[in-house]
């Protein structure tokens, strides 16, 4: 059977807009987790605005999800406060804190009806049958599932239990939706229409602050307003989602988010210019980009995205780097080509190429433009 | 592992079938030969007879199925209360003090039943704690025998939920003995049934302790098939076997039934 998409847009007068103006703040100050002598989370201070998503990302172990579950609840902080909109809630259990959450393998209880599984929190919180009613049938429009309200979880496929599992968290109006890697038992083509679906309740449910955490950059950049990028338990970077992936302040942040080519340069000349554009250097080639305040003779590394890579130069792709081919993979409607570019490998990925590319191992121009690179320094690992 | 030829298959299934007919089928069928034995004193039975069931039913069988029956289900109960609560606590303990407490339930279920049943008829032998000669002294010594594999059961059923159910429950707004008796209990059902059911067989089959500690007027089954056998009754004691094995095939059957439908829900 088929399901209908999100109908956020639908329920609107009915449901969003009494969500709309639900969102609270998140703030967490100088929140650390630690387990006996083992830092899982260092210091945390990190905002999240009302109707903000902040997706945080990084590899496994690197403390998204202990952050997560700090707000949750299920974690007590070693050190510092966290507050959901004016409530300090670093004391309070979980179930005092007004949240809804989704997790990976969406929890959905076995022995209840799609209903009853949305109805829960209203009914654990002793709401009124008429209210509990209507806003089952709310939740569940909301996330396309009326259909399946007599349904059981093992009845429905993965994508659909994650919906009931939305609308499970959204029928108690929590002040924050706290999402922990929802997507990530779906298999891609789901996941795809469902981030794109997570988008479109968000438009609809404006209000509603949520914090998201994934291991999957695609997710975090198709929905976030702003990331926080996690390593070793700190956040390595944080700001809104298109300036951490076109000005990345950090290599770990630039290679994490869309896996950008990193080239080692030494700084010619400072910025300069109304787009206050630096010269560097990389062997012969003086290649222009973003600066960041660097100073002459200051060893950093251009950042280029591969898609941002040109086989052919012209008057806006006045950047040249010569390198030599050594792979290249056809995967449909993209072509990656890995060079060696001074000993550095440089990822290009190209929708069209040129009718006849150079043999493996022969040297091949590669043009970018000054805008679309940006200096980036150094990790400094503390 | 996977056995492809067609000789492999049949010589495991041959080991299988010699294994399970001599060591399960063969006792059982004895017995069952038994209670219809008319008399038997070659290889099989020179004759077969129902009288060994007619003399345990009019005799005091119906007694000691009763008295078997309420002592399993009571002690099961008890058993399976006070093991998903000790393993709903350890739980939530320091892994080391779980570890500890979690052997220390299991320990009377090493000690011969023998032993527990002179243990607790010394224990409970004085004021203030005077159970000796009463039926109560019955259900504590199934109790306590049982209760560790009732709390094992349990623990193996928290081992494998997964916390995320309780989490979520918990986020939702619902207070622990909200999520307990909405969430965490029918979740465990399975593991609760197969605990009671495995609690009720070896309360139904348990001799040792019942047979130090029994008072006059509450027999069970195995105190009775004890008896007749001891005194060289040895066909009316299979008839009466029979029925035990009846009773508490019926009974886990039962069991399984609810089980079975919890788990597919």
């Amino acid at each position: 059977m088929s399901v209908p998409a999100f109908t956020g847009s639908n329920v609107m007068d009915v449901d969003a807009a009494k969500i709309r103006g639900a969102g609270s703040n998140v703030h967490f100050d100088k929140v650390s987790v630690a387990y006996g002598a083992h830092v899982v989370l260092h210091p945390l201070t990190l905002d999240i605005a009302p109707g903000e998503i902040l997706a945080m990302i990084g590899p496994s172990g690197s403390g998204k999800t202990t952050a997560l579950r700090a707000v949750a609840g299920f974690v007590r902080p070693a050190s510092g406060r966290i507050r959901i909109g004016a409530t300090d809630v670093t004391d309070l259990p979980p179930y005092e804190r007004g949240l809804g959450m989704v997790v990976q393998n969406y929890a959905l209880f076995p022995h209840m009806r799609v209903e009853d599984n949305v109805a829960f929190g209203l009914r654990a919180q002793g709401a009124d049958k008429a209210l509990i009613g209507e806003r089952v049938k709310d939740s569940l429009a909301t996330v396309g599932m009326s259909g399946f309200a007599k349904r059981y979880p093992r009845e429905l496929s993965g994508g659909q239990q994650q919906r009931v599992a939305i609308a499970r968290a959204l029928a108690v109006r929590p002040r924050v939706l706290l999402l922990d890697e929802p997507l990530s038992a779906l298999d891609a083509q789901i996941r795809r229409n469902m981030v794109e679906e997570i988008a479109k309740l968000h438009r609809d449910l404006p209000g509603l602050t949520i914090l998201y955490v994934t291991h999957d950059q695609t997710e975090a950049l198709t929905l976030a307003d702003k990331i926080a990028i996690m390593r070793d338990g700190r956040v390595s970077s944080h700001g809104p989602t298109a300036e951490l992936y076109r000005r990345p302040p950090n290599r770990f942040t630039a290679e994490f988010l869309g896996r950008a080519n990193l080239l080692p340069v030494t700084v010619a000349e400072g910025a300069a210019g109304p787009k206050g554009l630096a010269k560097a250097r990389l062997g012969d080639a003086v290649l222009a980009g973003a600066a960041r305040g660097e100073k002459p003779g200051d060893k950093t590394l251009l950042c280029i995205r591969p898609q941002h890579l040109s086989l052919t130069g012209d008057e806006e792709h006045t950047n040249r780097i010569v390198g030599t081919l050594k792979e290249v993979h056809w995967q449909g409607e993209l072509t990656h080509l890995v060079l060696d570019v001074d000993g550095t490998p440089v990822r290009v990925s190209a929708t069209r190429l040129p009718v006849s590319l150079p043999e493996r191992g022969s040297a091949m121009p590669l043009f970018f433009a000054p805008g679309d690179t940006s200096l980036v320094p150094e990790d400094v690992r503390g | 592992m996977l056995v492809w030829s067609r000789p492999g298959r049949i010589l495991i299934w041959a080991v299988f079938a010699l294994l399970f007919g001599v060591l399960f089928l063969a006792p059982l069928a004895v017995i069952l030969l038994s209670s219809l034995a008319d008399q038997w004193n070659g290889v099989l039975p020179s004759g077969l007879t129902t009288e060994h069931y007619s003399d345990v039913v009019q005799g005091a069988a119906w007694k000691a199925v009763k008295a078997s029956l309420v002592t399993g289900f009571l002690a099961s109960a008890l058993a399976l209360v006070s093991g998903t609560w000790a393993a709903l606590a350890l739980r939530i303990q320091d892994a080391t003090l779980a570890r500890v407490l979690g052997v220390l339930f299991f320990i009377p279920s090493a000690v011969p039943s023998v032993s527990v049943g002179l243990g607790l008829l010394v224990a409970f032998s004085h004021p203030p704690l005077l159970l000796n000669g009463t039926i109560a002294i019955v259900m504590v010594a199934h109790f306590v025998l049982i209760s560790a594999f009732t709390f094992g059961n349990v623990s193996a059923g928290l081992a494998r939920l997964s916390p995320d159910f309780e989490q979520v429950a918990s986020s939702l707004g619902a207070r622990p003995a909200y999520r307990l008796w909405h969430v965490t209990l029918p979740l465990l059902t399975p593991y609760l049934v197969a605990a009671f059911g495995l609690s009720f067989a070896l309360s139904m089959g348990e001799l040792g302790a019942t047979v130090m500690v029994y008072p006059p007027g509450w027999v069970t089954l195995p105190v009775s098939i004890f008896s007749l056998t001891d005194r060289g009754d040895v066909f009316a004691g299979a008839a009466l076997t029979m029925v035990l094995v009846a009773v508490t095939l019926i009974l886990l059957l039962g069991l399984e039934r609810v089980a079975g439908r919890q788990t597919r829900s």
